[in-house]
């Protein structure tokens, strides 16, 4: 019997801890099938953030670097710096790359790190349980902002696409979604250039992928993908923010 | 660069770095250092390095995990502010057990403090500093020329046992200036690394991390990581004895504080004081044996220090009570003299009588 679908080669044979509904198996896939559609396994290295993913490395199985909470960026630059030949991405949820490690990302597009961010913007705090992320909407409920996140108290979600497309060092930045087949289909496509950018050696390219919760939006997985549609698209639109100027 | 020449020790310290192969620089200006990053700014184009100012001292201490995990010999420096930053990423980089060098050119704290010479960061360096149980190998210069020898084998120290190694010195060794020269070491090859970020060509995947979720696991790599401790204490105690055989009195100093009491010794047996000096040049592993030699001889020891009684802990440690323990400290940058050493010691011998 021909075989039609398969699990990427640069995916181990096993099973995620992920909950059900969680986006995060799905990128996860969509860069395994990127590294082997590009045929860059052996050079791929792919840092991990502190959050549910931080076992990224059980899952892809390319070299990999656990990084300390936000600071995945600054870890992959040391690593591009000593191998420019590599190719080098980040994985990092909301709370890694918007709250406690803006600095790195912001400094690590504006040099032009020659690098790949997958981003995935979940508008909450997973792991820890459900709290306010720097990317929780206004009036949404975690177990910090119980009454709905107050833009009097917490302040406005932080668009990082949409910042880190005003510098000069961002080659590609794109935001897409994964919550339902023609977004993965787009995600992916997404994903695949952002590695293409790297290696064409033309700068920092990042992907937002706006990813469902389920868990910690106290959601069915059903419920999760509509929230991302009703929510979440209208404040974080999906497009192309910057794209190299070579493909137009 | 066989002979001597005229260098300012941070200057030493940069130009040791590059002899010693070290080809990564990651750091962030602060006073009493700045002149290491500049240094190694023009130097490095020059070997081929990679020199690449960070956005913090954060971020800098991240770029040389990733540089070090990725097999780099890699190093940064700061002073004492920054280097309170850079604590988180050195418990990551002794738990991940990635070589590298990190120089620390203290002043005076607690807080901004100020940016004159200290030796205030006594118990950060040698303690841990960060979070869990670790320690870093602490090397403490007192001349220009130790500065340079001892960065040089740093590295190898690091490389040795996969562990951050810290110089340890001062603004007042980073500023002055004094003859050095780079003495050519035997081209010493460093380990195989076959644990390094390389991609994961003819071989399966490498993981540079610290995590470790289940306690029986957490506490194996603890206690793997303390056999490494006490193999550096067993091995790699250094101190010098001045002056210790014939001396009624000794005085335990490091780094600079050491280098003054020198001038006190040689004054104070002019006038028939026999003062010997125990100067610990390792301060991680902490030559707590010489100690307890010392106060089987002499029974009042004078610990001097630029802060207001750190290493002085680690010396009643090791003199476990047979001897008297004086102490005498200046801080928030100022460097106490010889003359103020000197009437010190003269009021202990007086106080015996």
């Amino acid at each position: 019997m021909k075989k039609i679908f398969e699990r990427p080669k640069s995916m181990y044979a096993v099973s995620t801890h992920y909950c059900p509904g969680c986006g995060h198996g799905i990128v996860h896939r969509l860069i395994a099938e990127t590294i082997d559609e590009l045929g860059i396994l052996e050079k791929t290295v792919g840092v991990a953030p502190v959050g549910c993913s931080v076992l990224l490395y059980n899952y892809i199985n390319c070299d990999m670097y656990e990084a300390a909470h936000g600071r995945a960026p600054a870890i992959a630059t040391g690593c591009k710096r000593v191998h420019p030949e590599l190719v080098v991405f980040t994985y990092q949820g909301d709370g890694d790359l918007a709250s406690i490690g803006t600095a790195e990302i912001i400094h690590t597009a504006a040099r032009g790190e020659n690098i790949t961010t997958v981003f995935i913007n979940n508008a909450i705090y997973g792991m820890t349980g459900g709290q306010m992320a720097p990317t929780t909407l206004i009036g949404q409920k975690t177990t910090t902002s119980p009454f709905g996140r107050s833009s009097k108290e917490a302040g406005y979600p932080l668009k990082m696409s949409e910042i880190l497309a005003t510098l000069n060092g961002a080659a590609y930045i794109t935001r897409v979604a994964v919550n339902n087949p023609k977004n993965v289909i787009q995600a992916k496509k997404a994903i695949k250039k952002a590695f293409e950018t790297q290696i064409k050696g033309l700068g920092f390219s990042l992907v937002e992928v706006l990813s469902q919760c389920p868990t910690a939006w106290r959601m069915s997985p059903r419920e999760a993908v509509k929230w991302v549609d009703e929510e979440m698209i209208p404040y974080y639109p999906l497009g192309e923010f910057k794209s190299p100027k070579e493909e137009g | 660069m066989s002979k001597k020449t005229l260098m300012t020790g941070n200057e030493a310290i940069a130009e040791a770095a590059v002899q010693a192969g070290c080809r990564y620089f990651f750091g962030y200006p602060i006073t009493p250092q700045s002149e290491i990053p500049e240094y190694l700014s023009k130097r490095f184009p020059e070997v081929g390095g990679c020199f690449l100012q960070a956005e913090s001292e954060i971020a800098s201490i991240y770029m040389v995990f990733g540089a070090a995990g990725a097999g780099a010999r890699v190093m940064t420096s700061s002073s004492s502010p920054g280097i309170s930053l850079m604590q988180e990423g050195i418990s990551y980089i002794a738990a991940a057990e990635l070589p590298c060098v990190i120089v620390n050119m203290m002043r005076g704290g607690p807080g901004l403090g100020g940016i004159q010479p200290s030796q205030s960061d006594y118990f950060q360096a040698t303690k841990g500093g960060g979070h869990g149980d670790y320690h870093v190998l602490v090397l403490a210069p007192s001349t220009v020329q130790e500065a340079a020898d001892l960065m040089m084998e740093a590295f190898d120290l690091a490389d040795k046992y996969r562990n951050p190694v810290m110089i340890l010195g001062d603004g007042l060794l980073g500023q002055m200036i004094e003859p050095v020269e780079f003495r050519r070491r035997p081209s010493a090859a460093r380990p195989a690394r076959e644990w390094t970020i390389t991609g994961a060509k003819g071989r399966s995947q490498n993981v540079v991390k610290s995590l470790y979720l289940k306690p029986d696991v957490l506490e194996q790599h603890n206690l793997d990581l303390n056999r490494k401790y006490q193999k550096m204490i067993k091995n790699e105690r250094r101190v010098e004895a001045h002056l210790t055989e014939d001396a009624q009195i000794v005085i335990v100093a490091f780094g600079m504080a050491a280098r003054i009491a020198k001038t006190a010794i040689k004054i104070l047996r002019e006038k028939g004081i026999k003062v010997g000096l125990v100067r610990p040049i390792t301060l991680f592993p902490f030559p707590y044996q010489t100690l307890e030699k010392v106060a089987e001889k002499v029974d009042k020891l004078l610990v001097v220090e630029m802060n207001l009684g750190q290493m002085i802990e680690d010396v009643k440690l090791g003199v476990c009570g047979k001897a008297e323990v004086h102490f005498y400290g200046r801080v928030g940058g100022i460097v106490p003299s010889y003359d103020e050493i000197v009437a010190e010691v003269e009021k202990i011998v007086r106080k015996r009588r």
